[in-house]
């Protein structure tokens, strides 16, 4: 019975044009981070939508490498060289890694597939705070005997950068602590144990809405574009900019995905063209108006000249906080 | 009075026949998970999470959670029969519950555990419903010299509390910490001790040191003793369950004590892990069979397992009201909840009143399911005793190979866990404690993350461990604690002398 079928579909693609390239084991997402975190809920939402809107035929396996800030994952990466279904979720970490460790990664190793969106940060206070304004929290910090203490995830990356540059746009000199997680830090500044945090707004958005902490500024050039109401009386494109404040830093991070080095162009097309699809779903414009993440889709060269740009901006950032290893 | 009504509404939505459904497959697929060491809890519901984006939120937070409860009874089934914790808070459950096993009284140890772990859970629940939204703000009150403090606490309680002799408690205890400090240390970004291996970057992951020390080490020495089975007449009978009920009352201090321990531990968030070594390390002191624990106790199953479920239950709570996860599995369950698009924090409990309520409903349920469906699998669990040895062991090995491997997915982590085996071995040959090494591995660098942070906010100051009535009280605890043990002897001593003369 299933004989003539198959022979059939042999023909069919023996014939036809050359057919694209198909994964054909399942897709292992590797995200550089703990289950639950906010790589994670990315990979897990695009394997939700993938599966739900049926995309490909492969399965889809999230596989969490947490290890080591994410090297652990960039390691793995880097050894699965010529294999296509591995994709790696990524941060700015991928450049900021291989800057501040000694370990042997670069991104040019991989092949890089699309950037799905930027993620915001703001300077957060507590809701009971005197602070209205950035510039109230320059004056405080400038006023204040002990250093203020500002607190983000992990150390020598994106939330100390920013930390670093606030001290010097408004010449103040705040305390950075390292926390594991942006919900930590979240936490402790709702407590009233940290004076700041330089948070992502998904991780900040709870405490904010239960009226525990409260943002003052966005490090971005323009205020971000979701007006619905996430408080009470306030939307994410309420919070003004922090230059708009007079304390001119400005920074975004970008989540994109890569596949390992060494892959066809037909296999890296085929990635392109799914998470095209993806980015274009309504479930994925939900998810990023939930996480106030900004749509900015990249793919091909716009993608690879956008990594050159910004990995120079870092090298710059770390050389200046004394960061660099290599 | 206004909880209450909320409760019973959950109540009835948890009772719905799907969501019974689910709570029976999260509990079966939870205790398969918890067997298999290394798979774990975390990892189980991660697994499980795109399962169910299509369900409706409650349903799927009930199937979750139940797979974490079931998790939470698996995990003591291979630590008593095998001397594998198949989850880090269940170590402490091996110190006795392994002794009974071998004396052929693994159903009672069975039968222990589990009730106790049913027994903390059902605390953790109750804690939850009445004073939520007290204990929340409660757990606001920790910053960094508080966490510390805590640790600080359970690092003392067993050193304090403990029988062995000090100087052997100590020096394993800093291997443990040394341990602890190898892979990328969090407030400096640099790594330490790795010696540029890729392998080691990780660190040692706790599991794999674990199934190495205890489950590997005992496959050693009982090879060492000629292969002898000691569990053979284990006895198989459901009367085992009534009989082990009949003694609990006996330990009714011993369950509150353990109750209140966990219940402080999961709320702060010290964890399932501190709450359980604590909970161990008090009754031992305080117990008047104290001079028999680790000699196949059933006190000493009792005090640990209950601790650590209701630790691992109050540790929802702070989850659900401020959205920071007590645990590794909360962690997960904390993701989940984002993605169905429920926001966790001070609001959830406002805004989704029939999400919170059915899912703290379906705490009592899943765990009064998951007593009876573990209660029924005891005399299946029992018989494997009743394998000859020589059957088992390479069985064994294998279930601790490949819950090392599965870790990290990492054949490295196998040469380690083998490794470990044999530091086991030479450790209960010379009669070194294996628990605070342990301990220390597990909590160590937490520890040393929060005096860090501690320095780092005070500039240096120590007076930040004795600035408000909170940190204060736990240090002079702790202290308490350490030197409590220590100060008995030596009063003991100087009463002999003074009998003698």
């Amino acid at each position: 019975m299933f004989r003539p079928a198959i022979a059939l579909v042999a023909l069919a693609s023996g014939i036809g044009p050359v057919m694209a390239w198909e994964p054909t084991r399942p897709i292992e997402i590797v995200v550089p981070f703990s289950p639950g975190g906010a790589s994670d809920q990315m990979a897990r939402t695009i394997q939700g939508i993938i599966q739900k809107n049926s995309f490909t035929k492969a399965p889809i396996v999230v596989v969490n490498k947490p290890a080591a800030a994410g090297a652990e994952a960039m390691m793995d990466i880097k050894s699965s060289a010529g294999d296509p279904q591995k994709l790696l979720t990524t941060s700015t970490g991928v450049f900021l890694t291989p800057m501040t460790t000694k370990l042997d990664l670069a991104w040019t190793d991989y092949t890089p597939v699309a950037m799905l969106a930027e993620d915001a940060f703001a300077l957060w206070v507590n809701a009971g705070a005197p602070y209205q304004s950035a510039q109230d929290f320059v004056e405080a910090a400038k006023a204040s005997g002990a250093p203020l203490k500002v607190g983000g995830t992990g150390s020598k990356r994106e939330d100390q950068l920013i930390a670093l540059g606030v001290n010097k746009a408004a010449g103040i000199n705040t305390i950075y602590i390292p926390h594991t997680g942006g919900g930590q830090a979240s936490t402790q500044l709702a407590g009233q144990h940290l004076d700041a945090t330089t948070n992502n707004p998904a991780e900040e958005v709870a405490n904010w809405r239960g009226g525990a902490t409260r943002p003052l500024c966005v490090f971005s050039a323009e205020a971000l574009p979701y007006t619905e109401k996430v408080t009470e009386d306030e939307s994410w494109h309420d919070i003004p900019t922090c230059a708009s404040q007079g304390l001119d830093v400005q920074y975004q991070m970008l989540r994109g995905i890569f596949l390992p080095g060494g892959v066809t162009p037909e296999q890296q097309a085929y990635y392109v063209d799914l998470f095209t699809k993806v980015s274009e779903t309504d479930e994925w414009k939900e998810y990023l108006e939930r996480s106030a993440l900004l749509p900015e889709f990249r793919a091909g060269e716009d993608f690879v000249t956008y990594l050159q740009g910004e990995e120079e901006k870092h090298r710059a950032m770390l050389s200046d906080a004394g960061f660099l290893v290599q | 009075m206004e909880n209450f009504q909320a409760l019973m509404q959950g109540f009835e939505l948890a009772l719905s026949m799907h969501n019974i459904l689910y709570m029976i497959l999260g509990v079966l697929l939870g205790i398969v998970v918890g067997v298999l060491p290394g798979l774990g809890g975390p990892n189980g519901v991660a697994i499980l999470l795109p399962l169910t984006f299509g369900m409706d939120p409650t349903s799927a937070i009930i199937l979750l959670s139940s797979i974490y409860w079931g998790a939470l009874f698996g995990g003591a089934i291979t630590s008593i029969l095998f001397n594998i914790p198949g989850e880090a808070w269940s170590v402490a459950t091996t110190f006795d519950g392994y002794p009974m096993a071998q004396q052929g009284r693994a159903g009672e140890a069975l039968t222990a555990a589990f009730s106790a772990s049913f027994i903390g859970a059902i605390c953790g629940v109750l804690l939850i419903t009445l004073v939520a939204p007290l204990v929340a703000s409660f757990a606001l009150r920790f910053g960094p010299a508080e966490f510390f403090a805590v640790y600080l606490l359970t690092f003392c309680s067993f050193i304090g509390m403990g029988r062995e002799n000090r100087g052997k408690i100590g020096i394993s205890l800093c291997i443990g910490f040394l341990l602890a400090a190898v892979g990328m240390d969090s407030i400096s970004g640099d790594m330490r001790m790795t010696w540029g291996s890729g392998e080691l970057m990780r660190g040692f992951d706790f599991l794999v040191v674990v199934i190495g020390l205890f489950g590997v080490s005992e496959i050693l020495m009982t090879v060492e003793e000629g292969l002898e089975f000691k569990g053979k007449n284990a006895r198989i009978q459901m009367t085992v369950v009534l009989k082990t009920w009949a003694q609990m009352p006996r330990h009714f201090v011993t369950l509150v004590r353990s109750c209140a321990v966990g219940m402080w531990m999961g709320v702060t968030p010290g964890g399932a892990i501190a709450a359980s070594f604590m909970g161990y390390g008090l009754a031992r002191r305080f117990s008047r069979n104290g001079r028999n624990f680790g000699k196949g106790e059933m006190e000493g199953v009792l005090a640990p397992e209950t601790a650590a479920h209701a630790a691992g239950t109050s540790a929802l709570l702070p989850m659900l009201s401020l959205g920071i996860p007590g645990s590794a599995t909360a962690a997960v369950l904390l993701g989940g909840l984002m993605i169905w698009g429920l926001q966790p924090g001070p609001l959830l409990f406002v805004e989704q009143k029939d999400f919170v309520w059915g899912l703290i409903a379906s705490m009592y349920l899943g765990n009064l399911a998951g007593l009876i469906i573990v209660l029924l699998t005891v005399p299946l669990f029992a018989a494997i005793m009743r394998v000859p040895f020589g059957m088992v062991a390479p069985l064994i090995l294998m279930v601790c190979a490949i819950g090392a491997y599965t870790i990290a997915n990492s054949i490295f982590d196998i040469w380690l866990m083998l490794g470990f085996g044999i530091v086991g071995y030479v450790f209960k040959k010379l009669d070194y404690p294996l628990a605070p090494m342990v301990l220390a591995l597990v909590l160590g660098d937490r520890a040393e993350e929060a005096f860090r942070m501690a320095m780092l906010g005070s500039g240096g100051d120590v007076g930040v461990f004795a600035a408000n009535g909170l940190v204060s009280t736990l240090i002079v605890l702790a202290l308490t604690l350490l030197l409590w043990g220590p100060i008995s002897d030596l009063l003991a001593k100087m009463r002999g002398k003074m009998a003698t003369e």
